[in-house]
């Protein structure tokens, strides 16, 4: 396989998953503002563009901390490179340059998703908002269905390589941005906005269900990092990813007959989070903890470029 | 329009209200769908393509970037007969074409011998000097040509271009068919039309056939684009994907001691075939253009050492040149012996002062094209230009005489057509593949039809709002047997 087109198949994983995010964001924190009984308002979309570290770059459009128009910048803002229909182009862009290592349906997935944008100009209210996201949803779901249909090659590996890269990335930052500043003043902590809160966490993996049914427990912050960090159940969490990540890599190894740093990497950062216990994380600072997390992540992204020669 | 009636391809003689005896079934087609249901049959067709991305760029246009091809559903038909006589026509001009490539880049008897002159070789930009002395792999030099012909009574069809540098349009003959077969089975169950689904495969083969002769059995060949922002870019990577071969991008290619190599995420995997979708100019930095940025430094060394086939090979425009193609009677006499099957529309050369003269005073009639114009660009249609046009051609046409050609205005034929108050003849013209391999030459059954949307207009470009239609060759002169049976 072309090099080149292992970097684009990759980068076309990676901002499908992100586009992704950010819509189960978006209706995470626009339920969090409709539906909980006291609106959390401008703190809960303050949070949802911290998580996304585009705080300041809203700052910088001069739009007001309202819902419309943070959710038309998260979603629909061509010259925000974070938003939804930003990445969605930039998917479409790697898809087309690498069309023929492609399927027609993962082909057409990443099509369909982009044409959503096309002519709009505005997310409309809640409802309007919630169908956008809901479309945008039902399409990446499709393209990952389509991915799971394509012959099992480096296409395929290439493209989910991207996707749980990114994964990983999308979910520390969720739990470390709403650990540590969603709640707004002169709330208490297990108080109702709180436990509100945790819930548009678990409702942004798609894991609300899963949480009632591992723990037996009620709504406990404990319980929820231990969800999104170390259980291999979630497919979003972080243990998950870690474990994608190396399957994936050692088919590349295989048929490629190369190992290198990338692998490497992925198998460390593999052993290491078998052996994490959520309470010793807790303990020893979570913020650190997936601060280091993002980090590591992201030197292993440079090492996969390394090592299947990326420009 | 000053075009006289026109010959229409299901209906016969233009005005006819029975269509052409063998097409009898397709007219009873057309009258008892009614234009409702075939709107709607056209429409899913084209929401199709727009899911697919089967678009191409208009060059110049503001909104960027990316337009569907209007598709037409009616068919234009081919008999059996009429396309074997075609055919015959193709082969000979194709065989004229490459040896008359061989010939200039090589010897140059047809200027020793003064059938043509040598200013008209030397002084015109498609030559390649850098080119002259190489000879490509097993001497081809056009494997893939476009041949433009344009018809105007039931024997009367004429080449109005040669395209033997990077023709397209391949990817909108399979997808027409494709949709046609979806929307409209019943026409199927009707007529016996050739299959063109086989084109990857020939041109597949016709690739193997041409890898350099000490590689290996089983040749690597690769489809070369200047990238996914080229209008034709979906063509590209159709052909690549249904070929089964690596679309590359001049930056994947690297030479290295007269060896084309593509970088790979395992290493270097050596490169036999390059079917390039690039032009001349921009294919090698070190020979043509010094500031491509598309080409691959050291391509054409690797060429000239025999260690690539490069198809088409380098230096082809000067075939398919407009200039050239007013010679190309002559041409196909001088290398194959006898006159051309299929002839030329009548042109006038401006460079010869009688025929600009004619021109001059013939403008309104005339169709006027630059020489190294494609794409219906820098052209004047006589009958329908403006008094401005007229005038603004004239002083080119007098400052710059040698960059022009003159054509008559042409009864292009007629195809049924959607039109908004349902259907109404518009003009086509044509554009059948011939492929070109070791093994000889063969001609692809069907081709793309280029359709006038407007009426009375005889432009059918597609970057001048063009559509195109399916193009039926019939195995045999009448509906099926089958069918005639149940």
């Amino acid at each position: 396989m072309l090099s080149r087109t292992a970097s684009s198949l990759y980068w076309l994983g990676r901002y499908v998953e992100r586009a992704d995010f950010i819509a189960r964001l978006v209706e995470a924190t626009v339920r969090l503002d409709v539906l909980s009984p006291r609106p959390a308002g401008e703190v809960a979309w303050g949070s949802a563009l911290a998580v996304i570290d585009a705080a300041d770059a809203f700052k910088a459009s001069g739009a007001n901390l309202t819902q419309q128009s943070v959710a038309r910048f998260l979603t629909l803002d061509t010259s925000h490179p974070g938003s939804i229909v930003s990445c969605l182009d930039r998917a479409r862009n790697n898809a087309r340059a690498v069309r023929t290592a492609l399927t027609r349906d993962a082909w057409t997935g990443i099509n369909r998703a982009w044409l959503i944008f096309d002519g709009r100009s505005s997310p409309g209210g809640a409802t309007a908002t919630m169908n956008l996201i809901e479309a945008v949803k039902a399409e990446t779901r499709g393209f990952e269905g389509a991915i799971h249909h394509m012959l099992k090659n480096q296409a395929t590996w290439f493209i989910r390589l991207g996707q749980a890269v990114e994964r990983a990335d999308n979910t520390a930052r969720l739990l470390d941005v709403k650990y540590h500043i969603l709640l707004p003043a002169g709330e208490t902590v297990g108080g109702v906005v709180d436990r509100d809160q945790w819930t548009t966490i678990l409702q942004t993996v798609s894991a609300v269900t899963a949480y009632r049914w591992l723990y037996n427990d009620g709504l406990q912050p404990a319980n929820v990092i231990d969800l999104l960090i170390a259980r291999h159940e979630l497919p979003r969490s972080l243990a998950a990813s870690a474990d994608e990540t190396v399957e994936l890599l050692s088919q590349l190894a295989k048929r490629t007959g190369h190992h290198g740093e990338a692998d490497r990497m992925a198998r460390a950062r593999h052993t290491r989070i078998a052996k994490t216990r959520s309470a010793d994380i807790i303990v020893n600072g979570l913020h650190q903890y997936l601060e280091a997390f993002i980090e590591e992540n992201a030197k292993l992204h440079f090492a996969i470029g390394r090592q299947f020669k990326f420009s | 329009m000053a075009v006289g009636p026109a010959f229409d391809e299901i209906m016969g003689t233009a005005g006819s209200r029975q269509p052409r005896a063998a097409l009898a079934a397709l007219g009873d087609w057309l009258d008892t769908t009614d234009s409702a249901e075939l709107r709607r049959r056209q429409q899913s067709a084209e929401a199709t393509f727009r899911q697919l991305g089967i678009t191409f760029a208009v060059y110049g246009d503001e909104d960027a970037s990316e337009r569907i091809i209007p598709f037409d559903i009616v068919p234009r038909v081919f008999l059996k007969d009429e396309w074997d006589r075609l055919s015959e026509g193709l082969v000979q001009r194709v065989e004229a074409i490459n040896l008359f490539l061989d010939d200039i880049y090589g010897e140059r008897k047809i200027l020793k011998e003064g059938i043509l002159p040598n200013d008209l070789i030397f002084g015109n930009a498609q030559f390649r000097p850098e080119i002259a002395g190489m000879r490509p792999p097993h001497g081809i030099w056009a494997h893939i040509c476009g041949i433009d012909l344009v018809r105007t009574g039931p024997d009367d069809f004429f080449v109005l271009e040669d395209n033997a540098r990077t023709p397209s349009g391949v990817s909108y003959m399979l997808e027409n068919r494709e949709a046609m077969l979806r929307l409209c089975p019943e026409l199927f169950r009707q007529f016996r039309v050739a299959a063109v689904d086989s084109y990857p495969d020939r041109l597949l083969q016709t690739m193997k056939s041409v890898a350099p002769e000490h590689t290996g059995n089983n040749p690597v060949c690769v489809v070369l684009t200047p990238g996914h922002y080229n209008s034709a870019y979906y063509e590209h990577s159709f052909l690549a994907d249904s070929m089964g071969v690596e679309l590359v991008e001049a930056a994947d290619l690297i030479v290295d001691d007269d060896i084309v190599w593509m970088r790979t995420i395992a290493g270097r995997v050596k490169v036999d075939v390059i079917y390039r979708r690039i032009d001349d100019d921009f294919l090698d930095p070190l020979v043509f253009r010094p500031d491509s940025a598309l080409g691959v430094r050291g391509l054409i060394a690797a060429y000239a050492a025999g260690n690539v086939a490069i198809i088409n090979a380098p230096g082809n425009g000067i075939a398919d040149d407009k200039a050239i193609y007013s010679y190309m009677p002559e041409i196909v006499r001088y290398y194959t012996g006898a006159d051309a099957k299929l002839p030329n529309v009548q042109t006038f050369r401006c460079r010869e002062p009688e025929a600009l003269q004619y021109t001059l005073d013939h403008l309104e009639e005339l169709v006027v094209k630059l020489v190294d114009g494609s794409g219906g660009y820098g052209m004047l249609v006589g009958p329908t230009a403006s008094k401005d046009e007229i005038a603004n051609f004239r002083a080119a046409l007098v400052a710059e005489p040698q960059r022009y050609i003159a054509q008559p205005t042409l009864a292009l034929s007629t195809v049924p057509t959607l039109v908004e108050q349902g259907l109404a003849p518009r003009h086509v013209d044509f554009r059948p593949f011939v492929l070109t391999g070791s093994k000889g030459i063969q001609v692809v059954p069907g081709g793309l039809t280029r359709v006038a949307l407007r009426e009375g207009s005889l432009v059918v470009n597609s970057s001048q709002g063009g559509g195109t239609k399916d193009s039926f060759v019939l195995m045999d002169n009448g509906p099926s047997q089958s069918q005639a049976q149940s």
